[in-house]
């Protein structure tokens, strides 16, 4: 065994110990295993959403991208500060009306909001298939992680399988307290390695900043900058406003704003997280530091451009430091997701089914989905395919569209109808599903139409196409002499 | 359950359309500041215009968070420290 591979593991049973200790002397009804008690406080909650927020998408995808794809690369930094601006206004009222409603999950919200049971199981199965690309992401990392700092002991096969493993068994021990422990220690060392990381290696490597980039424009022209075509300004502000918007319709996202004390955490975490956000710029320079050191990886396998300039720079047990900040950043959000798919498909889908089945039943229930939930999650890992980057946009152009009904019923009484709800996530979702299924483009849709349309991210063009479902039926079935 | 009690609703307050200015400038910058020169902080323009509006963003909200204490302090507001 590596040494590498022995830290990792090393950081492993830290974390498993830490979701035992979290979990020891409190009884773990569904409220406690899944929204931690609603007892956590700003720094807490804080921890929480970055780790949800900051997982292996960052550490190798954000880096990946900027090795493959240069400028683009930038949204990254971007939808975070969108988003958390949006966040202080949009947490507050959902924070309270879960609170006094006794809300456990993100579809609660809908189905109550809009007494509809029906709503609620439509958005619970948006939001699980919204999660399954999400899943597949964090557990394709673990895997690159893995068979990286094994240093060719295991496959990427195996080492999903092992990952998987530990995950499941992660989160069955510890629920959500052992998720925000973990943050702790995660957040420590993504921060730590991925500052020494993208602090050193341009020096190291070109002497300075502005020497690499450079030298990267001299041997890529035009990288630095976004293209006319193709992933333009146009595609990056659409982008930008999707996944903003999107941000916290993610089911997990929605529901770690029910694990708050007050809704002041979410005004003061709306302030300090846009400067978390710049930990994502280390991360940028290290994938711009290996394009010149580590040349030749194409298209998915950009991702391994950190952990390979690590491996080319340093010696095994600093990339076991470095592969086990990446375990971490995938194992926090991976636990998450597997938690918030078991209880959305136990609570809002068989309850639904089942209106009598007792809480003790969805329980247990839940719990024994997780592992089947991360079953399904390696066989779509073990598929060839996407890289990191598209398979969390694929995520957000789904789960995006449930924006304009949670918007809408942040009043007292929604401004949309029940109908209006359902018909607007059901066209956006269908949009998606067309122009991502068909694969057809705007390009070969449009032909002619200026760069300005055609290079639109395809989920704004369903999120356009919800929203005017949304206020047509909304239109048609208000009842025309209310009040 | 008394940790937990969800005060009411703030106002709307006309400083709080603020928010909006970060994000307006870093998206709406985007095709002026599609560039490599001038270097700033030995970054790419573009980079540096993305990541000063991060900055901002922070700055903002912190001036509207400021503000929105100081108005529930004088009305008494239930949400001053928790």
């Amino acid at each position: 065994m590596s040494s590498a591979l022995a830290i990792i593991g090393a950081f492993l049973l830290l974390s498993l110990t830490l979701g035992i200790l979290a979990r020891r002397g409190r009884t773990m009804n569904l409220e406690q295993w899944s929204v931690g008690g609603r007892g956590f406080g700003t720094i807490f909650v804080f921890l929480l959403m970055a780790g949800e927020i900051y997982t292996t998408f960052t550490f190798l995808g954000g880096s990946g991208w900027a090795y493959g794809k240069g400028a683009p690369a930038f949204y990254i930094l971007c939808y975070g500060a969108v988003a958390y601006a949006i966040s202080y206004f949009l947490l507050p009222p959902i924070w309270r009306y879960a609170t006094a409603n006794h809300l456990l999950s993100q579809a609660d919200f809908f189905a109550a909001k809009y007494t509809s049971r029906g709503l609620g199981v439509l958005v619970s199965l948006v939001s699980v298939a919204a999660i399954v690309p999400y899943l597949v992401l964090q557990l394709k990392g673990l895997g690159i992680i893995l068979s990286e700092a094994s240093y060719g002991e295991f496959s990427p096969a195996q080492a999903v399988w092992i990952s998987t493993a530990a995950l499941v068994f992660y989160v069955v021990v510890s629920g959500v307290h052992g998720s925000a422990w973990t943050a702790v220690v995660k957040d420590v060392m993504i921060l730590g390695v991925a500052a020494a990381l993208g602090l050193y290696l341009p020096l190291h490597y070109y002497g300075g900043y502005r020497a690499m980039f450079v030298a990267i424009e001299a041997a890529h022209p035009g990288f630095l900058t976004l293209p006319a075509h193709g992933m333009s300004p146009a595609w990056l502000i659409s982008t930008v406003l999707l996944t903003a918007l999107g941000f916290y319709m993610w089911p997990h996202t929605f529901a770690s704003a029910y694990t708050a004390r007050s809704e002041g955490v979410f005004r003061r975490n709306a302030v300090i997280m846009p400067l978390y956000q710049l930990v994502m710029l280390f991360v940028l320079l290290v994938g711009f530091s290996a394009i010149l050191r580590v040349p030749g990886l194409k298209g998915a396998n950009a991702d391994l451009a950190l952990l390979e300039v690590s491996k080319a720079t340093f010696s095994p047990p600093v990339v076991g430091v470095i592969g086990a900040a990446g375990l971490l950043t995938a194992l926090v959000p991976g636990s998450m997701l597997l938690v918030t798919a078991a209880t959305i498909l136990a609570q809002n889908v068989f309850r639904s089914v089942v209106p009598g089945a007792a809480d003790r039943t969805v329980s247990i229930l839940a719990k024994w989905l997780v592992p089947v939930v991360a079953l399904l999650g390696v066989w779509l890992t073990l598929r060839p395919g996407n890289a990191l980057v598209p398979l969390l946009l694929m995520g957000y152009n789904m789960v995006t569209q449930l924006f304009p009904a949670v918007l809408l019923a942040l009043p007292r009484r929604p401004l949309a109808t029940r109908a209006g709800a359902f018909a607007g996530i059901l066209a956006g979702e269908a949009t998606v599903a067309a122009l991502s299924l068909s694969g057809v483009t705007l390009p070969g849709l449009l032909p002619g139409w200026p760069a300005l349309v055609t290079d639109l991210n395809i989920g704004i063009v369903a999120l356009l196409v919800n929203a005017v479902v949304l206020a047509g039926v909304t239109l048609v079935t208000r009842a025309p002499a209310r009040r | 359950m008394t940790e937990h009690a969800a005060g009411a609703a703030r106002p709307a307050r006309a400083y709080h359309w603020l928010a909006a200015v970060p994000a307006l400038c870093l998206l709406g910058g985007i095709p002026f500041a599609n560039r490599l020169e001038p270097f700033v902080l030995g970054l790419p323009f573009l980079l540096f215009w993305i990541l000063l509006w991060v900055v901002l963003t922070s700055a903002v909200m912190g001036l509207i968070y400021t503000l929105d204490e100081r108005a529930a302090r004088r009305s008494g507001g239930p949400d001053v420290a928790s």
